[in-house]
């Protein structure tokens, strides 16, 4: 009796386990998703902080970038952003420190809000950046200035990442992903002549003594931890790259990619050559047989045969690559700009989760912001593997 | 004689990359090991970092990193197993299995920053247990489950289909033909998969960034729900923040040694078990 029962104890155990692993995945992506998705209903300016105009101003709501622009003294005119043709001034809450002594605003500043809404009321042009602690007493004259919720398209298509600016930061996609694009794509280009050359030489040329030494050497190759490369990087290849092309810093999209090439040729050579192994044998003699040297044979018969499990290896690296965090983060420089020249330090998506969350109060737009880069990154590295499965399925003959 | 002389380049061509990444290996570890190897010592490996990480050793990255790869495995050891004999020994070959394949699958391409990203939003902030050894053993836990499900459920297949007919035709039930025949079987081939997941614990540092690791601790975690150094982290700190990041160089050289060894000793160990069992296997 106590036996069945703990069969069937044990049998259920086996089923909720397979049933957790099944769908932990789903609950990761559900949890990133739900975290960052809350991004696009977040306001745009830091928390505990309004915007105030005065009630005669037009404008009733204005973008992030417009606000960032305005701040930066990049848009001087009401008229830019659709309001009156006039001189837009901005009005910080350190002015009023300047203008009233500490006696006249209260010994715990309760005379302040009233003071701001005077300074506020005062000037038909003003935009105030204040506190809401201090919020201004809302009488006739003062309004507050709503900012519009941060959009798909100023995520994703946003040339600009500043995610700590005030009063209005800047959440634009673009240059991180630009970045990992390029850091990954170099990857690729580095790695894959390397990578096919090996994976010839160890299906088709190495005998077997070379072949059983090669192989576990790389297999350490994809054993050492990332961070370990990004140290290597840091001191050996960023210098090496700074002094080869004389440049000022040597933490550049190059460097990176150099680093994440190493990285990514255990992946592409171990599937590359077990496609090329795959090659039936008939198929090799029968082009011997026909006078073809066996160089001849490799690249008419062999890499034809393999041609979708190399690239599958090409998909497979890439995913890797943009998914790698620690080495890029610590050799690349990290500079959050478009990126233009590969000698330019550029900051990939991983990079910058990592390098920002810590710093992320949880639950902010900001922290919110890198949940979504998570689920991009996410979606991302997920196409790729499904790629990789569906073209390594496909049979070519 | 053309087609001779440009095979004759393209295998050269092929020699080069294949002795050139066996220069890189070498150089990458020549050039850590040469380094390191002058400031490891006894000392180096039982004290605690001193004036700034300048000086002194990197004994509680070594226990925190300890105490993560223990945690990691109490979590994902029986989780995957189970699931690796469910789908295995249970479900047949129905499309329950090939989902769980399919997700586990994927779950091993997410890559680990995400892990620590979903560590940080669960573990950390919504169940309350801050940055803890807790946290970072489950997202590392996590990260490793695929490594350990997939190298168990390739364990399970392969122990002879003979050896469980043999065992019903004795009498046995299912259970236990698992748990008595199969289970002992396949185990040398489990704990391959088990040290390999150590070595990837063990290495890895996006995942425990902001679910466990700390910068620097006075004393050694007193509970799971302390925070810990970790080998990883303690090397990306001394190489890229450190107080100063240039009188602390040789520390990070030691301790990125120090951190290969580890590794490297885990991947070896995995890698030699295998062979051994494959002639076993071979020699039935």
């Amino acid at each position: 009796m106590i036996k069945k029962i703990s069969n069937i104890v044990i049998k259920q155990l086996l089923t909720v386990s397979g049933a957790i692993t099944g769908i932990a995945i789903l609950f990761i992506s559900i949890f990133l998703f739900k975290e960052g998705i809350g991004f696009f209903n977040s306001p745009a300016v830091e928390k505990g902080y309004s915007l105030y105009v005065h009630a005669s101003n037009p404008i009733n709501e204005l973008s992030s970038k417009e606000i960032k622009e305005i701040f930066d003294s990049e848009i001087t005119n009401w008229k830019t952003v659709g309001g009156n043709d006039e001189a837009i001034k901005i009005f910080r809450i350190d002015e009023i420190f300047q203008k009233y002594s500490e006696e006249e605003l209260g010994k715990d500043y309760q005379l302040l809000p009233e003071k701001l809404g005077e300074e506020i009321k005062s000037d038909k042009n003003i935009i105030a950046y204040i506190p809401q602690k201090y919020a201004p007493t809302l009488t006739k004259g003062i309004k507050v200035l709503h900012i519009k919720h941060l959009t798909l398209s100023d995520f994703f298509l946003g040339k600009e990442w500043l995610p700590t600016a005030t009063p209005s930061p800047l959440f634009g996609v673009m240059p991180l992903f630009l970045g990992t694009l390029l850091v990954s794509i170099l990857a690729i280009i580095f790695a894959l002549p390397l990578g096919l050359g090996v994976a010839i030489y160890l299906s088709e040329l190495a005998n077997e003594k070379i072949r059983k030494l090669l192989k576990p050497i790389i297999e350490l190759l994809s054993g050492i931890p990332s961070v370990v490369y990004g140290f290597f990087g840091l001191v050996v290849l960023s210098p090496l790259v700074q002094k080869t092309f004389h440049l000022s810093v040597g933490e550049t999209a190059l460097t990176g990619s150099l680093i994440l090439a190493i990285m990514a040729l255990p992946t592409i050579i171990s599937v590359a050559e077990d496609a090329m192994r795959n090659t039936p044998r008939a198929m090799r003699e029968a082009s011997l047989a026909l006078g073809a040297t066996q160089w001849q044979t490799i690249y008419k018969v062999v890499i034809p045969y393999a041609k979708s499990g190399i690239s599958a290896a090409v998909v497979l690296g890439i995913g890797r690559a943009i998914g790698e965090t620690m080495a890029v983060l610590m050799v690349t420089g990290n500079a959050a700009v478009m990126p233009t020249s590969i000698f330019n330090s550029v900051r990939t998506i991983p990079a910058t989760i990592a390098a920002e969350l810590g710093e992320a109060p949880a639950g902010g737009t900001h922290y919110q912001a890198l949940f979504l880069l998570g689920c991009v990154l996410f979606l991302i590295t997920m196409v790729f593997s499904i790629i990789a499965e569906i073209i390594s399925k496909k049979k070519n003959y | 004689m053309n087609k001779k002389i440009k095979q004759n380049i393209a295998f050269f061509v092929f020699r080069l990359f294949s002795l050139l990444i066996v220069g890189v290996l070498i150089s990458i570890l020549g050039f850590i090991a040469i380094n390191g190897i002058q400031v490891i010592d006894w000392e180096f490996l039982t004290t605690a970092p001193k004036e700034g990480m300048t000086e002194g050793g990197i004994f509680p990255a070594i226990v925190g990193t300890f105490y993560l790869v223990v945690g990691s495995l109490i979590f994902a050891v029986p989780l995957g197993v189970m699931s690796a004999i469910y789908t295995v020994e249970y479900a047949g070959n129905g499309r329950i299995v090939r989902f769980i394949r399919m997700m586990t699958n994927n779950l091993a391409s997410i890559p680990s920053i995400v892990f620590g990203l979903f560590g940080m939003a669960l573990f950390v902030n919504k169940l309350g247990f801050g940055d803890s050894i807790i946290a970072g053993s489950l997202t590392l836990g996590l990260l490793t489950l695929p490594i350990i499900i997939r190298t168990s459920e390739e364990a399970l297949k392969a122990v002879p289909e003979s050896y469980r007919t043999g065992s019903y035709a004795l009498g046995a039930g299912k259970l236990q033909t698992i748990r008595k025949v199969i289970l002992p079987s396949a185990m040398p081939n489990i704990l391959t998969g088990i040290i390999l997941s150590v070595g990837r614990v063990s290495g890895e540092t996006a995942p425990i960034l902001f679910t466990v690791a700390a910068y620097f601790l006075p004393s050694l975690p007193d509970s799971i729900f302390s925070q810990a150094m970790a080998l990883p982290y303690h090397l990306y700190v001394l190489a890229t923040s450190g107080t100063d990041v240039e009188a602390s160089r040789p520390i990070a050289y030691g301790t990125a040694l120090v951190l290969i060894m580890i590794v490297l000793f885990f991947n070896l160990l995995a890698a030699f078990l295998r062979q051994r069992l494959n002639k076993k296997l071979k020699q039935h």
